[in-house]
């Protein structure tokens, strides 16, 4: 579906890419956004009182509305603009959490969180004295609101949780995650970055407090990325980085913030990343997610009942293809997974090989690392066919049977 | 039919390491890792009058990792430590594809990672066993 929109096919027709949990693929137009962002609009947005940083900071707050109706957010205001998820991540840990919390408190964080919504709230825990406790999931990724409930105490103060886990593929309950918490006066963060470009993502139907995604992982280029705050939380919360465009007014021995969202954008901003995350999101639009997740679901069980098929190779999670959302971590018996992946390469086949920067998962399930193939909307069967085809000569150029 | 990804050498201590064990006489071990990859192995060696009496290695990595370590020991066992450290030298030499005809058959079934030079990615794994091997015979010297 839509390959054809995506030069990189092109330049590489041999090429089978099913590693688009790490980064997606860049369509022609969202290039073309961003070259003709440079090519006639080009100025530093914010500040300037001439036609053309009129016009950069128009394309820049366009970006940010097409944000905000893609998430469904209440306002423009809660839209914040980062590198990516990490960043975001990072925000709400040293804003909010080192800010907040204090000895006493706990952090309660899902035990399949990327390392990029655990390693700050490390980090803020051994700053604040906060007790980091984990929410462990079964072998096949599932979180259940009896297991959340369990967990939580009158001290939790916040909890993490991806809505897609990068690791399983599994959707997690993040509504009644919410509302769970909510009831507790417990924050949720929910890591956005796997579900966003997959699947529509209301965050006032979801009622989460904050929500991170990247750019990259949706066809946007590198470097954008987005922060959803409910306003109350952001308008408490002290600047993360500070310098130009984030003040209002600045003495000798003091400042007064900018309003948000500026508060939160310290710094010449990226408005050229900002243009391309605006196309990305009207490309996404124009297909629509029905087909979108129609077309992923459907490869994702093609390659998951054959892979089911195969001796040797076992999968990671759940047991049906349609719990999978369109990532399978799997292994094969007696083969590491960076010979896996050296194998496909050589196939001209990418795939990742690792622990997807979630070593505490993969300690939690007994594997040093896995293999893990992702779709992107660009896939096709052929896609499939190839990287079965390859899965099961693994065992054997590995020197078994 | 001969389809293996790797060469034979490396596929065969790969499935079949010689090495692989506890080594109770052991009189040192030191770790190695390589974050990238989750590969990792602890070297262990028995060191007497500055000869490698007798060594083993334990851990989980990939095959180029796995059979690496293996094939080192086969070279280093009863060996002189400055022997041992020679030949750590020619492998990383000939990782980094500036090895010569002459140092290449000293490395003798070593030599199966020459091809390792052109994968990028790889060369973590293949160097893991010597670059450990190096930091133990420092810290036992």
């Amino acid at each position: 579906m839509n390959k054809q929109d995506f030069p990189i096919f092109a330049a590489y027709p041999d090429t089978v890419y099913l590693d688009s949990a790490a980064t997606a693929q860049k369509p022609q137009c969202v290039m073309d956004a961003v070259a003709q962002y440079y090519a006639a609009e080009n100025a530093n947005p914010l500040r300037g009182l001439y036609d053309l940083s009129v016009r950069a900071t128009d394309a820049y707050e366009n970006a940010r509305t097409a944000v905000r109706d893609f998430i469904h957010a209440a306002s423009k205001r809660e839209i914040i603009f980062t590198r990516n998820a990490t960043e975001s991540l990072n925000l709400v840990a040293y804003s909010w959490g080192r800010e907040t919390l204090c000895r006493h408190d706990e952090i309660l964080v899902a035990v399949s969180e990327h390392h990029s919504n655990l390693v700050p709230w490390q980090i803020v825990s051994q700053k604040t004295g906060a007790r980091l406790r984990f929410l462990e999931c079964d072998k096949t990724g599932t979180y259940t609101e009896a297991m959340l409930r369990n967990a939580l105490t009158p001290q939790t103060k916040i909890f993490a949780i991806a809505q897609i886990s990068n690791v399983f593929g599994i959707l997690n309950p993040i509504r009644e995650f919410a509302e769970i918490c909510h009831k507790n006066d417990t924050l949720i963060v929910c890591d956005g970055t796997q579900s966003v470009p997959h699947l529509p993502v209301d965050v006032q139907a979801l009622d989460v407090d904050f929500l991170a995604f990247s750019g990259h992982k949706m066809y946007a280029p590198m470097g954008i990325g987005v922060l959803y705050g409910k306003r109350e939380l952001l308008e408490q919360m002290p600047p993360f980085l500070s310098g130009g465009e984030m003040i209002e007014y600045v003495q000798r021995e003091s400042a007064t913030y900018a309003e948000l969202p500026h508060k939160f954008e310290a710094g010449t901003v990226n408005v050229g990343g900002a243009v391309g995350l605006h196309a990305a999101i009207d490309y996404i639009n124009r297909i629509g997610f029905d087909k979108i997740q129609q077309h992923e679901n459907r490869l994702t069980a093609l390659a998951f009942e054959q892979m089911r098929e195969i001796s040797g190779v076992q999968i990671i999670g759940a047991p049906d293809a349609a719990a999978h959302h369109g990532i399978i971590t799997f292994s094969v018996d007696g083969v590491h997974p960076h010979d896996i992946a050296a194998i496909f390469d050589a196939d001209r086949i990418a795939v990742r090989a690792g622990h997807h920067c979630a070593q505490p998962l993969h300690q939690y399930l007994g594997a040093a690392s896995t293999a893990r193939m992702s779709i992107g909307l660009y896939n096709d069967e052929q896609d499939i066919e190839r990287f079965i085809s390859t899965l099961k000569t693994v065992r054997r150029r590995m020197g078994y049977e | 039919m001969n389809d293996h990804f790797y060469n034979e050498v490396l596929i065969d201590h790969n499935l079949h390491p010689q090495h692989l064990h506890e080594l109770p006489c052991a009189t040192c071990s030191h770790a190695g890792l390589n974050p990238s990859c989750g590969d990792e192995i602890t070297l262990h060696l028995q060191l007497e009058n500055g000869i490698v009496q007798s060594g083993s290695y334990t851990g989980v990595g990939c095959a180029i990792s796995q059979a690496s370590a293996d094939i080192m020991l086969d070279l280093i066992i009863g060996r002189q430590k400055e022997d041992a450290l020679h030949l750590a030298e020619l492998f990383k030499k000939m990782i980094a594809g500036e090895i010569s005809d002459d140092e290449l058959d000293e490395l003798e079934e070593a030599g199966a990672f020459q091809n390792v030079s052109k994968m990028p990615a790889r060369v973590k794994c293949a160097v893991l066993a010597w670059k450990t091997l190096e930091l133990l015979l420092h810290e036992n010297g």
